[in-house]
């Protein structure tokens, strides 16, 4: 599968771009010098005419990187201008279509899409004669009168999808639209979203869809936008040169598929320029210091992961290990690179091949895989090696949490530092390298761990 | 293009009677009418600190009317100065913490400490009128409705969903439409369970804020908790009792005219993705949708509705979308922000040197007094609770596991405990002296009597809501009685039992106030207490007194919130959280 077509680089801009980002980034400093960098300087353009997909694993930064281009979220550095206007002092003219919908439950169906226009002085018959000519768009006529709650997840998307229409956005701007919805009706809104944009039944310049699902992303969008984590940054930037309507079986777009698969896989290289504060001091970001990111993966999944590659006959294509479990890039890659992670798997090209080790622990039973993960997460894993090494110093083998939650804060948001320490519990719980009191909140060893340490602190 | 009316929902709803019910609706809007222009005519008289109560029956309709309308615009009071307190919290990040504490620190303050300051106060600005001693009754009440509500009012503005906020800020809501389309629909709920609540504790400082003595000068205001009051003293029992008919009769008619159908209304508001199955009804909700003048309202709204928002149009939150973590707005006030820092400053240093001066005042006996009566109440207040916990558990969990009669008790549980227990003390005190008994007892009693109710509903819904698989296992396994209630029962019920307790300690620390010292026929009964101290310095005028006392009380209400409350709370929500 080496022979992917590499995509059209983008065309030049033609110069008038709705909305341009000139190097935002998001970082929240810390009390010392220290700064948690989520984007990383970067350039964007929306540009008439397209469909804009921004692709990316969780913790890319994504939604923070669409709350910036609307104007929601102020960019801790950079600028963003609304027709080379800063974004701040434009009138802009966005819509966004929320992952959770953002109806208001306590307004009628009418009354949601009439709320934008009542915002901007539209008078009661105007308000009425709008909202219900887009929910007749939107094939949703009749159910004026309803509550969101009386409709189901599609029906409730297509009474978001009517709001952010009848204020006639120039930018339409979607965050996951389609994930909090079941498989058939997310297709069905999907294709009704092309055929009005095919149509020009709305008066949308250019859309902007957040996914993580690529086959999304390569159904829909005109150019996509891959982005790579730890911190936020692109890492391709192409045009999608498929015709619509597109087929999800044809060549070309499998091989698109495949293309976006081996970019998210491939070893990231994070532009090496170290931000400086405005005093020309130089910043340490995350990237500098010792914890690697613990992928949010499951020891259980990681084993899954490895027996189905075994019985593909030790090596096989991500993309089609996705395909075969119904995964979306959220949900497998954190398997695999916490299989990666613990030397069970290599991955090159968007191919996953096991190794030895990996081999012998899809092989092994429950107790032997835990003494293998046992080896594997203490080899490889700073964080469990600090978290056992601190318990065994402790007289009382028992350390509060907090202890470890000072140490990471220093490298990952409260709310990273959070996920990143359950991970960590759930790994080494796993591997019976300690145990986890959740009413305290404090990290013990387990008994015969004790015992075994206490013999060893008589030794000595 | 002719537009057509979309089919209202009020407009579809079957019409039976509309003559009838307009013409019920218009006769309460008359009376109401009337109540108003004779409280007004009243209020305006010259000032009498001490109306005689009459103990006939035939007045008690009048006393009846005067303190629902005090208790009434406490509560109206309460409601917009939490609006206004949760908001300016919410919106002003840098004193948010602050104005929490101290909501924190007011909310532990018993109501009868507010009195002196309150009524000296308002019987100062508004001289010669009975509007000025009316209002100080007035404000003692809202000391005793108002905290709670702010609490919840800005606690659902912070739980407001993310997503629900950044659509407000795309569409470029104007503050005004963000706050009646997004921010009140949000808290509705929460502030109508909390407007419950707060009434019934209105009706309680009620009883005993009508009538009071503050060093040589009496007060006596016509109402209910006078009128009681004063049948008690006087041992007048029939007087007494038709007196708590009263209340009782008002307390179920607030239940069933206001709250019930302010809470099936409010079911509109609850922030849920499908309908839930079992849904509370009205009669009275009913009758009032069907009512054409229930449009009214509606109508007029929207003719006072439509300028504001043409007008709003225009302003730079309806033109520009504004960042949600945004920090420039914090600077701008930045100059108002340091003078208001400042004058608060120099208040509280202003404040507290003027309570030290008056501390010293306060003799050594008169602390050794205090701390002894810390000691007592603390006692006290914690044996109420275990009292109320050791027979409610059993009873709550009894009713709670009989679905047919959890239904029918659990509804009187809830108007049982918003009858005020205070108007019952005068009844349980002619009965504590015909046994004999003295207060030191017997004030346990008193408090018991307003605090178990919590318990009791409380764990009767955690009763409710163990999943019945868990109980089926608990039989299959044939676990013993001892299991059952350790492994099962007690975990399932204690975030329900640790919600009551909390509410119900409060309540205690209230009580004893009322509970420790009493003015009956004989003369004045009382107990070791500190709440005793704060009424008997009240009587005194002994201002120094009530002062430290108050900071005693409160001292020790929000250190136990923050050790034990707190923690327990907390346990109960990771660990003992049936989820499901």
């Amino acid at each position: 599968m080496t022979s992917a077509t590499t995509p059209a680089l983008p065309q030049a801009p033609a110069g008038e771009a709705i909305i341009r980002a000139e190097k935002i980034e998001k970082y929240y400093s810390q009390p010392s010098e220290n700064r948690i960098q989520v984007i990383s300087a970067t350039d964007l353009e929306i540009v008439p005419g397209e469909i804009l997909a921004l692709l990316g694993p969780s913790g890319s930064g994504k939604s923070t990187m669409l709350r910036m281009l609307t104007g929601l979220s102020r960019p801790s550095a950079g600028q963003v201008y609304w027709h080379e206007k800063p974004i701040a002092e434009a009138q802009i003219n966005v819509s966004i279509v929320f992952q959770s919908f953002a109806l208001f439950p306590w307004l009628t169906v009418l009354e949601n899409v009439e709320a934008p226009l009542q915002a901007r002085g539209v008078s009661p018959d105007g308000r009425r004669e709008r909202s219900l000519r887009m929910l007749d768009t939107v094939g949703l006529a009749g159910f004026e009168a309803a509550y969101p709650k009386e409709l189901s997840g599609g029906m409730r998307q297509r009474v978001g999808f009517a709001r952010a229409l009848v204020v006639e956005p120039e930018v339409l701007f979607m965050d996951e639209p389609f994930s909090a919805l079941d498989v058939l009706t997310a297709e069905n809104l999907r294709s009704e979203l092309l055929e009005l944009w095919a149509n020009k039944t709305m008066p949308t310049k250019a859309v902007f869809i957040v996914t993580h699902n690529i086959e999304e992303a390569v159904l829909l969008a005109d150019r996509i936008i891959v982005l790579g984590r730890n911190p936020g940054h692109i890492r391709t930037d192409f045009r999608v040169q498929i015709p619509q309507p597109r087929d999800r079986k044809a060549e070309a777009f499998t091989q698109l598929v495949d293309y976006i698969y081996k970019v998210l896989t491939r070893p990231d290289v994070v532009p090496t320029e170290i931000p400086t504060h405005p005093d020309g001091k130089k910043v340490r970001d995350q990237r500098q210091m010792r914890y690697q990111m613990l992928p949010h993966a499951r020891p259980g999944g990681v084993a899954g992961l490895l027996e189905l590659v075994l019985d593909k006959g030790g090596r096989d294509d991500i993309y089609r290990l996705a395909d075969d479990l119904a995964f979306e890039i959220d949900d497998l890659l954190p398997i695999v690179d916490a299989a990666q992670l613990l030397g069970f798997l290599k991955v090159e090209e968007g191919d996953a091949a096991i190794t030895e080790s990996g081999a012998e622990f899809a092989n092994s039973e429950i107790l032997h895989q835990k003494e293998l993960f046992r080896e594997a997460a203490t080899a490889n894993v700073l964080l469990l090696r600090q978290i056992v090494r601190a318990l065994e110093a402790k007289s009382d083998h028992s350390v509060p949490e907090d202890f470890f939650l000072d140490m990471l804060d220093e490298q990952f948001s409260d709310e990273e530092s959070l996920r990143q320490l359950e991970t960590a519990i759930t790994w080494g719980r796993y591997a019976e390298l300690f145990d986890f009191d959740a009413a305290r909140r404090r990290f013990f060893l387990p008994k015969e761990e004790e015992e075994e340490a206490e013999a060893a602190g008589g030794v000595e | 293009m002719k537009i057509y009316h979309p089919f209202a929902r009020s407009l579809v709803t079957v019409r039976s009677w509309p003559f009838f019910i307009d013409l019920g609706v218009a006769f309460c809007g008359l009376a109401l009418f009337f109540c108003v222009l004779n409280t007004a005519r009243y209020w305006m008289t010259t000032a009498t600190p001490v109306i005689p109560i009459s103990h006939s029956i035939s007045a008690l309709p009048m006393y009846a009317v005067y303190s629902v309308v005090r208790i009434g615009i406490a509560y109206l009071l309460s409601l917009v100065f939490a609006i206004a307190y949760g908001y300016t919290a919410v919106y002003n990040p840098r004193i948010e913490g602050w104005m929490v504490a101290v909501l924190d620190i007011l909310q532990s303050i018993p109501v009868l400490s507010f009195l002196p300051p309150i009524v000296l106060a308002m019987v100062s600005l508004i001289p010669g009128r009975q509007l000025g001693i009316e209002l100080a009754v007035i404000f003692l009440i809202f000391t005793g409705q108002v905290w709670n509500l702010a609490f919840s009012f800005y606690s659902s503005l912070k739980s407001i969903p993310k997503e629900m906020t950044e659509a407000s800020r795309i569409y470029r809501y104007s503050p005004w439409q963000r706050f009646w389309q997004l921010e009140m629909p949000y808290a509705a709920i929460g502030l109508v369970w909390n407007s419950i609540v707060s009434v019934a504790g209105g009706w309680f400082a009620l009883m005993l804020c009508e009538m009071f003595t503050m060093g040589d000068r009496n007060f006596q205001l016509p109402g209910l908790g006078s009128y009681m009051q004063s049948a008690a003293e006087s041992g007048d029992i029939t007087a007494l009792f038709s007196g708590i008919g009263v209340v009782v009769l008002i307390v179920v008619a607030t239940d069933q005219l206001v709250w019930r159908p302010l809470i099936v209304w409010s079911d509109k508001f609850k922030f849920e993705q499908v309908e839930s199955a079992d849904r509370a009804t009205s009669p009275i909700l009913e009758l009032l949708r069907r009512s054409r003048l229930s449009l009214l309202p509606g109508q007029l709204w929207a003719r006072i509705e439509e300028p504001v928002y043409r007008r709003l149009a225009h302003t730079r939150a309806c033109q520009v979308v504004e960042p949600i973590d945004d920090d420039s707005s914090k600077r701008k006030g930045a100059v108002l922000f340091w003078a208001l820092v400042v004058a608060i400053v120099i208040a509280g240093a202003w404040a507290v040197m003027q309570a030290l001066v008056m501390l010293r005042t306060v003799s050594w006996a008169d602390l050794r007094g205090l701390l002894a009566g810390a000691l007592a109440t603390f006692l006290r207040v914690n044996a109420a609770l275990l009292i109320s916990a050791v027979w409610t558990i059993p009873a709550g969990v009894a009713i709670g596991f009989n679905q047919r009669l959890a239904r029918i008790v659990q509804p009187v549980a809830q108007v049982l405990a918003s009858v005020p227990a205070s108007a019952f003390y005068p009844v349980l005190l002619l009965g504590l002296m015909k046994i004999g008994g003295g207060l030191g007892i017997g004030s346990v009693a008193l408090m018991l009597l307003g605090t178990q109710w919590y318990i009791l509903f409380n764990v009767i819904a955690g009763a409710m809501s163990i999943p019945s698989d868990l109980k089926e296992v608990t039989r299959l396994y044939g676990f013993t009685r001892y299991q059952r209630w350790t492994r099962l029962i007690l975990p399932g019920i204690f975030p329900y039992l640790i919600t009551g307790m909390v509410t119900a300690s409060g309540g205690a620390w209230n009580a004893s106030v009322m509970a420790e010292y009493a003015h009956v026929k004989t003369g004045i009964i009382q107990t070791v207490g500190l709440g005793a101290e704060i009424s008997s310095a009240t009587d005194a005028g002994k201002f120094p007194i009530i002062l430290l006392a108050t900071i005693l009380i409160s001292l020790m209400v929000v250190t136990m919130n923050r050790l034990i409350w707190r923690r327990l709370y907390r346990l109960a929500e990771t660990r003992y959280k049936l989820e499901g």
